[in-house]
């Protein structure tokens, strides 16, 4: 298992953990509403996909809340985000709703892509969360020509891009950073490091660490500890910051562990892992818990009021869940939309005997 | 009218779109600086500067990937791919993410990206660097495919297909460039994607093709006609979307049909061609339907070998004397 930086976790207590990393409470028990809303939003999605409610892939973000919480609450509205598969919390933080993700997991007209896109292919056009990719590496070309676009067009934005830790074994990423590097673009290349690629774990076939990755490009790497979302909010908000000034990409190594299987049809812990290493992580590095004695400790929440947002959270993953059940399954006319953006006036785009 | 070159066409087609449109910009390898590996961009950065004339790292996945993205943001780029050949190793970027990112959306996200580049066989260059790669594209839903056979067609579908909201790969005859012919000299002169043209008009039999084959297949009609035999030739010159009524009509007035190519048979466009004939014309056939194409085998180099694996006029005269039973 690769080491977790020293980070300002255990430094905290006594210097004043929001004061540290410059969170004001306001802004901490939001972070903490946002990932208790994620965590039993993914557990609302496990247990529908238990009864049959949502089908194929669906890979959970329980355990890795923290970094989808703290790297895009830096974010504006006008700012990019783009991931892979494992994206539900992402999509949330970014500004869709709960509901029209859970109704596109449900397949439904309610869902974000009108139940055609499914749990991998989220997408928010208002929300600018440019999807939701089933392809590992698939969304990082896009992602540097989105930085490409913002800087083509004289934005003053950023796009954060997400990936797993093996994506960056792919050629597309090394072709990417190389691009992003020469054109200055305003990219920050996270990669979300839960040190497996599906049941392989990432230094079995990996010759170097994440953050070396980007040392060819000369793109400046950095570590988080992806669980503890304060030092994960500090990290991005400044990186955020240097990039919006021009500072050219960014590459992140977001040290973080998941708590489930790689999708819903996997096993939690078995060939490839333990059961101990993933009760230890669980243990010792829940997001959510970490904020918790955080905020314990300097008095700003308490055991009920913790509870109080909880039960809110709760609340809204199963009003999605309501949402998601009453939307109604697509109309069959709908197989054969949004296939073409453009119909031609001539000619024939279909060719299993639809006209039109 | 002016006469230019299938080159220049492409040429003017961009410079014109790009004067019309700041969100078009050029990229890929060799385009900026060098003019492009074929010369279709030259002078264009001089004109439109290092940001909207972009020499690319040869990075195929990559770059072709980065105009996906870009696409999806607002902008409308073209990708020079230098060729088609090269083109495989972005194949994920067009058919997993250009090709499906409106439906999987929902059609919140079009890709308004034009894919351009040679295609097509080319003189000994062996197995990699010459085919024709359209069938690739042709097969996945959400990509249209442009095959323009002469100047005129060059330019008025490339700016088609430039304006076009959907992804297109706009496949240019490596073969072609230095191909002369009339190019109108109206302001805007654009060709809508889905018109197939009759290139020659005939009454006996059909040759039905697209891109550089349109060549050949004229070739043919010359040498048939010197027989008694009136060829007539359709050029499809987008194969998707597709101008079945063009087709249709060319089959109900010759009852008789080949189709020629210079990909490979199986699964080819001809194929998916006979297909609908079948299905929607059955009853105007006189004979069956052949095909044209290069021999179901990698490209070898050795001249004579490579002669008898592409498609020529000879062969397709003597298919359609097949089908006319002479």
């Amino acid at each position: 298992m690769a080491k977790v930086k020293a980070n300002k976790r255990s430094e905290g207590k006594k210097e004043g953990v929001l004061a540290l990393h410059g969170v004001s409470a306001k802004l901490a028990l939001e972070l903490m509403q946002d990932m208790l809303l994620y965590r039993r939003f993914e557990e609302k999605a496990e247990e529908s996909y238990a009864i049959g409610k949502i089908g194929g892939f669906c890979h959970l973000h329980i355990g890795q809340e923290a970094g989808a919480a703290g790297a895009i609450k830096v974010l504006q509205p006008e700012d990019y985000a783009i991931s892979a598969y494992r994206s539900h919390t992402q999509a949330i933080a970014k500004g869709i709703s709960p509901n029209a993700v859970m109704a596109e997991l449900y397949g439904r007209v309610g869902g974000v892509s009108k139940g055609k896109g499914g749990s991998m292919h989220l997408f928010g056009r208002d929300a600018r969360f440019l999807g939701g990719h089933g392809i590992v590496g698939g969304q990082v070309p896009l992602a540097t020509g989105i930085g490409w676009k913002i800087k083509y067009s004289g934005e003053n934005l950023v796009c954060v891009c997400f990936m797993g830790d093996a994506t960056v074994n792919q050629g597309g990423f090394h072709e990417s950073l190389n691009m992003a590097a020469v054109w200055e673009l305003p990219v920050i290349y996270v990669v979300e490091n839960n040190e497996y690629g599906m049941g392989t774990a990432f230094n079995r076939v990996s010759k170097t660490e994440i953050s070396s990755r980007s040392v060819p490009f000369d793109i400046p790497a950095s570590s988080v500890d992806g669980q503890d979302v304060l030092s994960t909010f500090e990290h991005f908000r400044d990186l955020t910051e240097e990039v919006r000034a021009g500072g050219g990409p960014r590459l992140v190594d977001l040290r973080t562990y998941r708590f489930r299987g790689h999708s819903m049809s996997d096993p939690v812990s078995g060939t490839y892992r333990s059961t101990e290493e993933v009760e230890r992580h669980k243990q010792e590095s829940d997001p959510i818990a970490i904020l918790r004695d955080q905020l314990f400790d300097e008095d700003i929440l308490d055991q009920d009021t913790l509870e109080g947002m909880d039960a809110t959270a709760k609340t809204i993953a199963a009003e999605a869940a309501d949402f998601a059940e009453e939307s109604p399954i697509p109309d069959p006319e709908a197989l054969y939309e949004d296939v073409w953006a453009e119909t031609n006036a001539h000619g024939r785009l279909f060719f299993d005997g639809r006209r039109t | 009218m002016a006469t230019m070159t299938y080159r220049d066409a492409l040429n003017e087609a961009l410079r014109e779109e790009m004067d019309r449109d700041p969100d078009v910009f050029l990229m890929g390898e060799e385009v900026a600086e060098y003019d492009g590996a074929y010369k279709v961009s030259k002078g264009l950065l001089d004109v439109f500067g290092d940001q909207r004339i972009v020499d690319s790292p040869i990075s195929e996945l990559g770059f072709a990937g980065l105009g996906v993205g870009a696409a999806m943001a607002g902008l409308r780029p073209v990708i020079e791919f230098m060729t088609f050949n090269f083109a495989y190793l972005a194949i994920d970027q067009i058919i997993n993410n250009a090709s499906k990112l409106c439906y999987m959306s929902g059609g919140q996200f079009k890709v308004p990206i034009t894919f351009r580049g040679p295609n097509g066989p080319a003189l000994q260059l062996g197995a990699q660097h010459s085919q024709a790669c359209e069938t690739y594209y042709l097969h996945a839903p959400g990509c249209k495919v442009v095959t323009p056979a002469t100047p005129a067609d060059a330019k008025g579908l490339l700016k088609a297909s430039i304006r076009d909201d959907d992804p297109v790969a706009f496949m240019e005859g490596e073969l072609l460039y230095n191909f002369k012919g009339e190019v109108p000299e109206e302001d805007d002169f654009v060709i809508p994607l889905g018109v197939a043209d009759l290139k020659r008009l005939g009454s006996d039999v059909s040759i039905i093709t697209h891109g550089k084959m349109v060549h050949v297949a004229l070739q043919a009609s010359d040498k048939l006609e010197g027989e008694g035999i009136q060829a007539e030739v359709l050029d499809l010159r987008s194969v998707r979307p597709l101008d079945v009524d063009a087709i249709l009509e060319t089959v109900q007035k010759t009852n008789r049909v080949v189709y020629l190519e210079e990909s490979w048979p199986y699964a080819g466009t001809g194929a998916q061609v006979v297909s609908i004939i079948q299905e929607e014309a059955f009853d105007h056939l006189d004979a069956p339907v052949l095909r044209v194409t290069q021999a179901d085998v990698p490209m070898p180099y050795a001249k004579n070998l490579e002669a008898l694996a592409k498609p020529n006029a000879a062969r397709v005269v003597e298919a359609c004397k097949k089908v006319l039973y002479r």
